[in-house]
């Protein structure tokens, strides 16, 4: 023991000198260049390829390791799922690493908790900043334990004066202090700062008694002396309850203030794609709250976790959720009855019964304001959602309302949604891998998690692929199976699709964005799409207009034409057939070997316009007008090559640099409709 | 003789990734990849590239199923290649994080060209990505390979120099 807090202390006189970091990331390029990069910062590096392997040792000791960077996208186990269990079980920062800045995994991130998200390469100067993090966490922990010191007031409201005395501290000395914390944190009462052991794990069962605690007393009136008393939970010390207590609030401050940055950045966006946003981060809330129901309630507040999970779509409380909770284990396995939203809910202020979902939004608690409003806002959130989506009347009804229900339903208990993790969905997964009850969950999943889960669907997609949740995905799977039965049969008639698609909707309560991927780019429906586009390239070549590549039916029903560039791949499409194959990947080469990026901005329109005309034409004009425009450069690349070059050229050149444009402003995508809610959706995958 | 063939093999390594970086085939990374190497990892710069031709060896193979080399435009093989765009998608990204982290830019450019193809479900624009992500890796390999064994040869020649430097010492 003295050793181990030699070496801390070693390593905190140097910091962030030898800081420990756990680096996780399946491919072998990028892990063997970070290991070198973080050594080079004079880290201590320890890596591995399998989430799992980081996992473990992790669980092994937790004070091994003083912040985790983990890639997003790995085989064995979605970063944002081992992100999850970090912060819930070690409360350890993690930093995500990965390829895709797409602001939508972004914002995933976060809302898992994750520290920082760095994209790939890597540089180094940013990993010489990392150590912040852990400085940042271990003040925020020593705030919370060292107020617990001076909890033992009658008074809660005091508590918010310690933190600022501990801000003032000195590094070292918060780490001393940490180190006593730690100590007091003990379960059983032992002589401070001896020995260093594991914090309190607050288990569901353990929480949920504080928050019953907490509530029969008061949010305002809840003194840690009394909480223990009501919780009787043995080996339990004040100084425990005092901690935690400390953490919820701050949880609860987060929620609101959490919900009213994400207002507020909605209303900056102001656009599908923010309200997409919203519904992305609500719905992985929402899901987190799940799992944070999941985590947190018993028996009683069995049935809540589906609708508490939903609830949080209202509420990106999430973000900020690390801090509450001390890490406690998910047991998702509590999360098993009928997706009945308001039990857990009423819970709070009555013995749970099971309330409709609308009786909740009346039977809500929580002396919390803030849930209140929250809950309107997510209410008006999700309103806003399908208007947006003008694809199918149905949609809003059908999912708009059970939104609504469920938000309403579970807007209350914003302590719920405590790890502020992921996707319930994720959390489910975990659960129905421990074994837990399938058919249950998977019920849950599919039904009551409309709105939250298959909205978070296409972003999971590649989850679902990793987790073993065959349930899960069986689940929503099904939905879009009879929904590509539905596509087939039907012609390429878009009010009948749609007429197909919005029983879908209001029969299986599909969720909305389900509906509209669908409409847009079906990811299931590959094979019809195949079709579609077969057809589509018959058809524009032979009448040389721009037809979308995905939804044909739906062009007329659209207002903008966010598939421009499908329309020339379209082009490319018809071209291909002409023959030339070979030489389109030629002349592309020539194309990116002039970095496409830049070349993206020169001239693009008239390249797209162009391809629309034959292709002759267009590929010497546009051949001429690249060469014009590249000094010689172009040419000087080009020489190599044939003659043949010449002809797509003008048309691939479009289509990469469109391409390449299209990924940079995946998110400028102009459609305030239905589309760029399905190619957003798309882009999340 | 030999002091002259290692001057002559560095100044062609220093063309030949001119050469590249101008082609815009290697980027800054590279260099940072550069920078890295020294004395404790001396070969560090060769063994994170062959590690990362090592990996996408397997990526290609597994993205792309039997390859469809001879006709891209029969459906039914286009949708057996492609009929996973996830999971095309995952391999992608995979591949687009590796590339970048050791400075293959074009091979990047490709491959976010062929990220955005799949993700509308663009199976012409996929193909046509996959072909040119082939064309440049292959490029990449070749003028990388050819990079490394320049250093070898550099390396050799220069290590054959010594012992004759010092025995000129010795001489003295």
């Amino acid at each position: 023991m003295t050793v181990e807090q030699g070496i801390v202390d070693s390593n905190i006189d140097q910091f962030p000198i030898g800081m420990r970091v756990l680096a996780v990331d399946d491919d072998p390029t990028c892990l063997l260049l970070l290991e070198t990069l973080l050594r080079r910062c004079q880290y201590n590096v320890t890596t591995t390829g399998q989430a799992i392997t980081a996992l473990n040792m992790l669980r092994e000791n937790k004070n091994n390791f003083d912040v985790v960077i983990s890639d997003v996208h790995m085989p064995d186990m979605d970063g944002f799922k081992l992100l999850e269990l970090v912060g819930l079980e070690m409360d350890l920062p993690v930093i995500m690493l990965s390829a895709n800045g797409d602001p939508k995994l972004v914002m995933k991130g976060i809302t898992h908790g994750a520290c920082d998200y760095l994209l790939k390469p890597v540089r180094i100067e940013e990993l010489k900043n990392i150590w912040q993090h852990v400085i940042r966490r271990r003040k925020c922990d020593n705030k919370d334990r060292n107020s617990s010191d001076n909890r033992d007031k009658p008074n809660q409201g005091s508590s918010e004066a310690t933190p600022d005395q501990k801000l003032n501290k000195k590094r070292k000395d918060q780490n001393e202090d940490e180190d006593e914390d730690r100590d007091e944190n003990e379960n059983e009462n032992e002589d401070p700062a001896t020995q260093k052991k594991a914090r309190v794990v607050w288990s569901v069962e353990l929480h949920r008694k504080f928050v019953a605690a907490v509530n029969q007393l008061g949010i305002d009136k809840a003194v840690p002396k009394k909480i223990l008393d009501l919780m009787n939970v043995e080996k339990l010390t004040r100084e425990n309850v005092a901690s935690h207590l400390q953490k919820y609030r701050l949880y609860l401050k987060r929620i609101s203030t959490v919900a009213n940055q994400q207002a507020n950045m909605v209303a900056a966006l102001g656009s599908s794609d923010a309200s997409y946003l919203q519904m992305n981060s609500m719905s992985g809330l929402g899901l987190h709250n799940l799992a944070g129901s999941g985590q947190f309630h018993n028996t009683p507040f069995r049935s809540l976790p589906s609708s508490g999970m939903l609830s949080r779509l209202n509420s990106p409380a999430v973000l900020g959720i690390r801090g509450l909770p001390s890490p406690g284990v998910i047991r998702l396995g509590h999360v098993q009855s009928a997706p009945h939203s308001a039990n857990g809910l009423s819970h709070f202020q009555t013995v749970g019964h099971p309330g409709n979902n609308g009786n909740i939004l009346q039977g809500m608690p929580m002396s919390l304001e803030l849930d209140q409003i929250q809950s309107n806002k997510g209410v008006n959130y999700v309103r806003e959602l399908p208007t947006h989506l003008d694809d199918t009347a149905s949609f809003p009804i059908s999912s708009g309302s059970t939104d609504m229900k469920i938000i309403a339903g579970s807007s209350n208990s914003p302590f719920v949604g405590v790890s502020n993790k992921p996707l319930m969905l994720e959390g489910h997964g975990q659960g129905l891998q421990d074994g837990q009850k399938f058919g249950n969950q998977s019920s849950l999943a599919a039904g009551a998690l409309d709105p939250g889960y298959s909205s978070h669907f296409p972003d999971h997609g590649r989850c679902n692929d990793n987790w073993s949740n065959a349930v899960q995905s069986n689940g929503v799977q099904s939905n879009s199976f009879t929904l590509n039965d539905c596509f087939k049969q039907s012609t390429l008639h878009p009010s009948s699709i749609r007429d197909s698609m919005s029983a879908m909707a209001l029969q299986s309560r599909n969720n909305h964005c389900d509906v509209s991927s669908i409409s847009t780019l079906p990811i299931h429906l590959q094979d019809s799409k195949a079709d579609l586009q077969c057809q589509v390239a018959a058809v524009s070549r032979d009448a040389g207009q721009i037809i979308n590549n995905g939804p044909l039916g739906w062009d007329d029903h659209r207002q903008d034409d966010p598939y421009h560039t499908n329309g020339i791949s379209n082009s490319i499409n018809s071209a291909i057939p002409n023959g030339n194959g070979s030489l389109i990947g030629r002349s592309l080469d020539n194309m990116i070997s002039q970095r496409t990026r830049s070349f993206s901005s020169t001239g693009q329109s008239n390249f797209i316009d162009t391809s629309l005309m034959k292709h002759n034409e267009v590929e010497s004009s546009a051949m001429e007008t690249l060469v014009r425009s590249k000094d010689g450069y172009l040419m000087g690349q080009q020489k190599p090559q044939d003659s043949y070059v010449s002809n797509n050229f003008g048309s691939l050149e479009d289509f990469v640099s469109v391409m390449v444009k299209q990924e940079q402003d995946k998110v400028k995508l102009p459609e305030g409709d239905l589309g760029s809610c399905g190619y957003s959706l798309w882009t999340c995958i | 003789m030999l002091g002259w063939g290692v001057d002559r093999l560095r100044a062609d390594m220093s063309r030949l990734l001119a050469i590249l970086f101008h082609q815009g085939v290697l980027d800054e990374q590279f260099l940072q990849l550069q920078q890295l190497q020294d004395e404790s990892s001396p070969n560090f710069v060769s063994e994170v590239v062959n590690i990362y031709f090592h990996e996408s060896e397997k990526l290609f193979t597994k993205s792309q199923g039997p390859t469809c080399k001879t006709d891209g435009y029969c459906d039914c093989r286009l949708d057996r290649e492609f009929s996973d765009y996830k999971k095309m998608g995952i391999h992608l990204n995979q591949f687009m994080g590796s590339s970048s982290s050791i400075g293959a830019n074009r091979v990047r450019n490709v491959c976010v060209a062929f990220r955005a193809a799949s993700e509308q479900n663009n199976r012409a624009g996929c193909l046509r990505a996959l072909e040119l992500l082939e064309h440049e890796y292959c490029y990449l390999k070749n003028k990388l390979h050819e990079l490394f064994q320049m250093e070898q040869q550099r390396v050799l020649a220069a290590g054959a120099r010594y012992p004759l430097q010092q025995q000129q010492q010795q001489q003295h």
